[in-house]
């Protein structure tokens, strides 16, 4: 017999991955095309990756973009140059952006708060600058084109996920599934709760033997080879990757669906990206100036759910709403 | 021989010298008291035993091994365990967590990305005997950070303990405590003193605590060894009375 939260635990999980098998049925029902939900499972991953840092470790990268778009072109330039496996393009673009991770992550790991964003951020914005400068090998800033996804080749059977969207949204999903199930499975294990350590009480975690900087090195170099993973699935799906991949605001655009969707929580990330690619889409569709609105939207979001959709205690929130909404009971006015 | 044995060590920052050439040596088994006047320099006195910062000069040696140059961590590996002036807890995480997490470490499971089911058995063993002697058993499932001080305090203690210390470190554990709070710490350490046969130095501004437990008693003052003796000596001591019991009584 399960105990009540684990029952909860594995209902949630269960209704989880039912909602994300059923995509290609249930969104072009609500009016959805497939290549959004791919899109959805791809930037929920990278921000799912970054969440690994920022939510369970306490560590805040502005620089994710680069190991984001080193996946991409890693993926796209062994698609483009040597390949034709699919698979093998992506995991050498997993090792481009991961290895690039843990490298730089060994300079930074020293600095703290502020400081390691601001230094992830300028070692980001090296990589996006030689990105937009090696015109030869990476096309500069037309981006990076010339290659496509190719079928996936089993033998007597072959896949075509270039052609068929829905079977390259299942192509996503597998990663996106191993991907979400390592990062669940670290994070259970006396490793992450070290991270949770870390996040809670750098101090005391220190003080209970824990190497703090080997630890958070760790925890970014495997947040890095997650995200480089989503990258090199990104070039997949559009079979192109170009140099605002990796700049600053993709960084800023990560943090916000990280942020959007609750930092505590392990899924919120995911909910985050589809509500900002979601509407992402919509207004851009709607208006040119579809940033500032969405800039709006995020504002709101931080003022009234400041730990995200799924971080919130709702009916607690309720309550709180309707005590400040409730007509005041005479003279309780500031003096 | 002594457990722990500081030599001469002095501290400056910058200009301000904190301490200047205090040594202590602690036996196995006793439970020492560091007490002073504010700013007497006990809590640097205690940053540089635990490896917080390194002494600008002098020499600390825990069971036979200089250990003056050892970064923090690696003095938790060799058996010196410490809780804080200002409680440090993990206060997003149950009691249970907080002293798994210690105990899990101090087993060597840090790095694992998989802990079997006869380690993990041999975890919780040891999270549930930390619980029972601490009094928090009855507690384990709640947030540390709902707890009541009293109880946070112990919890910290329980994370120390968690990692099978061989020195236990406690910077003014009773501080802001009320009084039956302060009764129910003194006990437990004197239980872990007494029954458990710890060996503690402890930070302590109470006077009654410090006299209930201590074996021997340190007296600083202005960042230097004043008095060392058996509480009788101590408070006999005229320049300790004239620099420090003097002004409080």
């Amino acid at each position: 017999m399960m105990a009540p939260h684990l029952r909860r635990q594995a209902f949630k999980l269960g209704a989880i991955w039912l909602l994300l098998l059923a995509v290609p049925l249930w969104l072009p029902m609500i009016g959805g095309y497939l290549a959004l939900g791919t899109r959805v499972l791809v930037l929920g991953l990278a921000a799912m990756s970054l969440n690994f840092l920022l939510g369970f470790t306490g560590v805040l990268s502005f620089g994710h973009a680069a190991y984001f778009g080193l996946g991409a072109y890693g993926t796209g330039l062994a698609l483009k140059m040597f390949t034709h496996s699919t698979p093998l393009a992506l995991v050498l673009g997993v090792l481009l952006g991961g290895v690039a991770g843990a490298l730089l992550g060994a300079l930074i790991v020293r600095r703290r708060g502020v400081y390691f964003a601001m230094v992830t951020i300028a070692f980001g914005q090296v990589f996006y600058f030689i990105a937009f400068r090696w015109n030869s090998l990476t096309g500069g800033d037309d981006g990076l084109r010339g290659f496509e996804r190719q079928p996936l080749d089993f033998g007597p059977w072959s896949l075509d996920i270039l052609h068929d969207p829905t079977l390259f949204y299942y192509f996503v999903l597998v990663f996106f599934a191993l991907a979400a199930g390592a990062m669940g499975f670290l994070l259970r294990s006396p490793f992450g709760r070290t991270l949770l350590a870390i996040r809670e009480n750098e101090r005391r975690a220190r003080f209970l033997g824990i190497p703090i900087e080997q630890h958070i090195w760790l925890a970014f170099t495997i947040s890095c080879f997650f995200v480089a993973l989503a990258g090199g699935l990104n070039a997949l799906l559009n079979n192109f990757a170009d140099p605002t991949m990796l700049n600053y605001t993709q960084s800023g655009e990560i943090v916000i669906m990280v942020v959007l969707g609750g930092i505590r929580s392990f899924w919120g990330p995911l909910l985050g990206a589809a509500v900002f690619v979601v509407l992402q889409d919509y207004l851009s569709s709607l208006t040119p100036n579809w940033m500032s609105f969405l800039g709006i939207i995020f504002v709101l979001m931080v003022l009234f759910f400041p730990r995200g959709v799924l971080g919130m205690h709702w009916p607690g929130l309720v309550r709180s709403v309707w005590v400040r909404l409730r007509p005041a009971h005479g003279g309780d006015k500031p003096a | 021989m002594n457990l722990l044995e500081v030599r001469n060590v002095s501290k400056s920052f910058g200009s301000l010298a904190a301490l200047s050439g205090v040594s202590l040596s602690v036996e196995p088994g006793e439970l020492r008291a560091v007490i002073g006047p504010n700013g007497a320099g006990k809590t640097t006195f205690f940053n540089l035993i635990s490896g917080f910062f390194p002494p600008s000069a002098g020499e600390i040696v825990f069971d036979g091994a200089d250990v003056t140059a050892l970064p923090a961590h690696r003095r938790v590996e060799i058996g010196m365990a410490r809780t804080f002036q200002i409680t440090e807890i993990f206060p997003e995480l149950t009691v249970r967590e907080n002293v798994r997490i210690a105990a899990e470490v101090a087993a060597g499971h840090r790095l694992r990305y998989w802990i079997g089911s006869s380690h993990a058995a041999e975890v919780s063993g040891r999270v549930d005997e930390i619980m029972d002697l601490t009094g928090l058993a009855g507690k384990a499932q709640r947030l540390v950070g709902e707890l009541a001080h009293g109880d946070q305090r112990a919890a910290e203690i329980a994370m120390a303990l968690a990692l099978g210390p061989r020195l236990l470190l406690l910077d003014e554990p009773t501080a802001g405590m009320g009084d039956q709070e302060t009764v129910e710490i003194t006990a437990l350490i004197r239980r872990l003193h007494k029954d458990s046969r710890y060996t503690i130095v402890l930070i302590e501004h109470d006077m009654q605590v410090v006299f209930r437990l201590a074996d021997r008693i340190t007296v600083l003052d202005q960042g230097r060894l004043l008095a060392e003796g058996a509480p009788q000596e101590i408070a006999d001591n005229h320049a300790v009375q004239a620099a420090y019991l003097g002004k409080t009584t």
